[in-house]
């Protein structure tokens, strides 16, 4: 190393340091990996690998201890995405990640790119992709921008999902105060590969050809990163420079020419480009394969004139993938990736000095062992204190409404419990051909092309109930998504987890974090249920104030036989209905206080995981053995509004009468208590299913039969179908077309 | 019967017409790269849904000056039938082979459902299947499938029984309500004035089987066996 090399570099100042986002043990710790200071180039990728977003400093300490293993998880945590072993040879690969701060700013473009990076992870280990999920939480309806904003994303996950052919099959959406600063835009992405063609991104071989493939690198995106690691203040809105631009027909065909080449065996390693762009890919696969790696930035296609080094290893352009090829292959590769229109170009080779070195216009601009860069990044463990636990609520303590039924009414129509078809009618959701359950179900379900099974898909969270208490809302959130898969006939296999959270440097939020993430293991660990991915949001926080932490989850389960797969509609008239589970009449936190009530207090339900086991795998397996016509889930709004959805599914009435033993009728029907669903069933197997859940000891009751065109709950309420779905469809496209 | 599916770049329902087409016909069709110039001797050319070039210039019109283009047309001008779906359907249009344009969908917005159609001319090659009248549901999904010509021209197709396909109610009623984009007259699909070339916005290829949530589509696929028997 010669000292000319780093000349025409600026003075590396504590201001400068501090603009990066370093404290002052990471500046040192950085100094001490190089042996000297800095250059610029070096200071940015030094605060890019070391961002929350990246490093996962305040978060690793806590996400070590979940549960990640199964004899069916084939690779967990640590690689582009969780992969599953799914039977025949063949893996499902998913990963659920965040694009928070970017769709809060730009909602369209934020969203957008938040799905193709999230298929990109998925592609990247030759899965072809088959579906998107996602979960959305946006501030209150009153809010001057949720209007714009939900709009914005919306359309940004379709714009980009619609256009690569892969269909959106559901999702969750929610509205609360909490997130008038700060929304989440959170998404999933499943895939499909054989598990002798899985890629990983540890590179290997000595001398070895880095390519560069996909679109140009621009000045886009650049500190995205960085930005995704810090609060909001009030001149946020300053950054849409540094929000991604995405285009989804370049992702397409980066997806075709992927796929094309991993059909080969040309590649020894394949990594996308992501958060932090050319820096965190070339940094993780050198690190990962223990080679260091010499880049010549001059041969980085790029789609703007005067890129400086700094620039072109901060970017964050879109549909850019890094590639280890053999080094005879490559006039092969370059071949498939012209013929798919996209650039291609060998930037550098494999080296055996373990650094990263950055070459440019004939100068060294950075050479950094990639080893402690990448592994001895700062890990905190930050001060946190314990949530108070809130008190419980008595039902009897809550005044029964004067008439349940138009109260039943108002919470079917609010804006959390209403109809979502105005958003996944905006998503092509039936592309590929395969979807076989349509999102407004309890989970999606898709086929696996040309088998007989199917991967069934939710995503899930109640941040109400982690906020009141975060352990059991972590539990809870596992929980739901398991019931769901459940609920259509599937084993659920395993979860991706995508951990939003306020500032971690306060010891209330890093007491939410820990608070939930205990809640994730002890439910991951009962239910079998282990996470294989996932990413975690810190500081969504604007001025202070902080979102209601969520933990969102998308679980996955497989269905070996996807004939056998049940949706919540009954089919016939003369159907028995059966509520399965324990029904105590748990008030607190439920929709029915803040809807009706206006509260948001109490102690929500607690989750009995074993209880949660038994009586899911009971369902399950009288789905399996086909004595079930239709089954759904209780969660938000309680048995009615699991009612009036089966109802407004099928078109078709039920007569419902409830022994509510000393329960107030409003707790009984509107209470959250977890582990429950109702499921209908002929005349027939309804006395089997009642022996069956007698010898398992899963309390089941039946309360009624379907038919007619009315809701009817004896001595209660009588609501037609038609009402009930006029309540249920109105209010979001009413509150779209309306004037802010 | 023989027939080949056409991928542009960013097609992405030609997997599904393949599909489709094999699983009803039992034959498996053959793969035009938009850069072919020569084409296989076919029955039947089918140009797939999706966002050829990323549709962003006018949808498909880049597509409809792809290279392949001159043996499709050819193919046309002989008479061989021709099928766009959604995609497809702007392709042809651009190409001048059926008239009209699609524009952006009334709401603005993209929509993803399954709609009511009518089958108003149960004669042609890809229809005769349907019983005249027939209310059949198939799935729509595009952002640009708002159906517009002059006067004139829609007068023509209506006097010419070229309407293959209307936009209903469950009733088989062409109401503003059943019409999922503005098209004019609710219309979902059209045949050429000669009868080889259909182009419509709704995906039959999505349905040709119950798992699939209906197989309503099967219809139209059957319907060009029984003509080129």
């Amino acid at each position: 190393m010669t000292e000319t090399k780093w000349n025409n570099n600026p003075e590396i100042t504590d201001d400068l340091v501090k603009e990066h986002g370093l404290s002052a043990d990471e500046r040192e710790l950085m100094n001490k990996i190089l042996g000297r200071t800095p250059t610029l180039t070096e200071l940015g990728i030094f605060s890019v690998m070391w961002s929350e977003h990246c490093s996962y400093k305040s978060s690793k300490k806590h996400l070590k201890t979940l549960p990640t293993k199964a004899p069916w998880v084939i690779h967990g945590p640590g690689e582009n995405a969780g992969v599953i072993d799914i039977g025949d040879n063949q893996a499902a690969i998913f990963k659920m990640e965040s694009h928070n701060h970017p769709s809060y700013i730009e909602p369209y473009q934020g969203a957008a790119t938040g799905v193709g990076g999230i298929l990109r992870d998925v592609f990247t280990m030759g899965a072809r992709p088959i579906a998107n999920m996602n979960a959305l939480r946006f501030g209150s309806p009153d809010h001057k921008k949720t209007r714009h904003l939900l709009s914005g994303v919306v359309e940004g996950i379709g714009g980009y999902g619609n256009c690569v052919g892969v269909p959106t099959v559901g999702g969750e959406t929610n509205f609360h105060p909490s997130y008038d600063g700060n929304i989440l835009v959170n998404a999933m992405a499943v895939g499909l590969a054989d598990q002798d063609k899985i890629f990983l991104s540890a590179a290997a071989g000595v001398g070895n050809p880095v390519i560069y493939v996909g679109s140009k690198t621009g000045r886009d995106g650049i500190h995205g990163a960085t930005m995704a690691s810090a609060e909001f203040t009030e001149d946020s809105e300053e950054k849409r420079p540094t929000v991604q631009v995405g285009d989804p027909f370049t992702e397409k065909l980066l997806i075709e020419a992927c796929i094309e080449l991993m059909s080969t065996d040309m590649v020894v390693a394949i990594q996308d480009m992501g958060a932090a762009g050319l820096t965190s890919s070339s940094v993780e696969m050198a690190s990962g394969g223990g080679v260091g790696f010499t880049l010549n930035l001059d041969m980085v296609p790029q789609r703007e004139e005067h890129m400086t080094p700094y620039e072109m290893m901060l970017s964050e352009s879109q549909e850019r993938m890094l590639v280890v090829l053999k080094p005879d292959r490559v006039k092969e590769a370059e071949a498939i990736f012209h013929k798919w229109d996209l650039d291609f170009a060998v930037i550098g080779q494999i080296t055996d000095s373990g650094n990263l070195t950055l070459k440019w216009q004939g100068d060294v601009v950075a050479d950094i062992p990639t080893q402690p860069l990448a592994d001895n990044s700062p890990e905190y463990d930050r001060p946190w204190v314990k949530t108070d636990a809130p008190d419980v609520i008595n039902a009897k303590n809550v005044a029964a409404p004067n008439d349940i039924g138009a109260a039943l009414l108002k919470i079917v129509g609010s804006p959390n419990l209403c109809s979502r078809e105005w958003i996944w009618q905006q998503y092509d959701h039936q592309v590929m051909a395969d979807t076989i359950q349509l999102p407004g179900g309890d989970a999606a379900v898709v086929r696996v092309h040309n088998t007989n099974k199917a991967l069934a898909i939710s995503t899930d969270c109640t941040p109400r109930y982690c906020y009141a208490d975060p352990f059991e809302g972590g539990k809870q959130a596992v929980a739901e998504t398991w019931r769901n898969v459940t609920a259509v006939g599937a084993q659920p296999m395993a979860i991706t987890d995508c951990l939003n959270f306020g500032n971690p440097e306060r010891p209330d939020i890093m007491g939410q974090f820990v608070g939930a993430i205990d809640g994730l293991r002890e439910a991951c660990t009962v239910l079998d249920y282990p996470v294989i991915s996932g990413n975690v949001s810190l500081y969504n926080e604007t001025n202070g104030t902080g979102i209601h932490p969520t933990p969102a989850i998308g679980g996955v389960g497989l269905l070996q036989d996807s004939s056998k797969m049940v949706t919540i509609a009954p089919k016939n008239d003369g159907e028995e209905i059966i509520l399965i589970g324990e029904t105590n009449g748990h008030i607190g936190c439920s929709e029915y206080l803040s809807v009706i009530e206006g509260r948001e207090e109490g102690a929500p339900p607690p989750v009995d995981l074993h209880l949660e086991k038994k009586n899911g795998d009971f369902v399950r397996a009288q789905i399996q053995n086909g004595n079930v016509k239709a089954c759904h889930d209780i969660s938000d709004g309680g048995l009615f509004i699991a009612l009036a959805e089966m109802t407004m599914a099928s078109g078709k009435g039920m007569d419902i009468s409830l022994n509510t033993g000393d329960i107030p009728m409003h707790a009984y029907g509107f209470g959250e208590d977890q582990a429950r669903y109702v499921i209908s069933t002929s005349c027939e197997n309804a006395a089997a299913i009642m022996e069956n859940a007698q010898k398992a000891g899963v309390r089941t009751e039946k309360i009624g039969t379907v038919g007619g065109k009315t809701l009817d709950v004896k001595d209660t309420f009588t609501i037609s179908v038609d009402e009930l779905l006029d309540a249920h469809a109105s209010w979001m496209p009413n509150y779209m077309s309306s004037e802010v | 019967m023989k027939s080949a599916v056409v991928t542009f770049p960013a097609s992405n329902c030609d997997r599904d017409m393949f599909d489709g087409i094999e699983k009803v016909t039992g034959q498996k069709p053959h793969a035009i790269w938009h850069q072919d110039t020569e084409i296989p001797n076919v029955d039947l050319i089918a140009l797939p849904g999706g966002f050829s070039f990323g549709d962003y210039l006018r949808c498909g019109a880049m597509a409809a000056r792809s290279p392949a283009i001159r043996a499709i047309l050819e193919h046309a001008n002989r008479g061989g039938y021709v099928i766009g779906v959604c995609n497809g359907f702007q392709v042809l249009t651009e190409m001048g082979l059926l008239p009209g344009a699609l524009m952006r969908n009334k709401s603005l917005k993209f929509v993803c459902k399954t709609v009511h159609l009518k089958v108003e001319n149960a004669t042609s090659a890809f229809t005769n299947a349907y019983a005249p009248g027939q209310v059949i549901d198939i799935p729509v999904a595009h952002h640009d499938g708002n159906y517009f010509a002059d006067d004139a021209t829609l007068a023509a197709l209506e006097d010419n029984n070229q309407i293959a396909f209307r936009y209903v109610n469950k009733d088989g009623i062409a109401t503003e309500d059943a019409n999922p984009n503005g098209s004019q007259h609710n219309i979902a699909g059209i045949l050429n004035e000669r009868g080889n070339i259909l182009g419509m916005m709704p995906h039959p290829e999505r349905f040709v089987e119950d798992a699939q949530g209906g197989s309503d589509g099967r219809g139209f696929f059957e319907s060009i066996i029984n003509t080129l028997n």
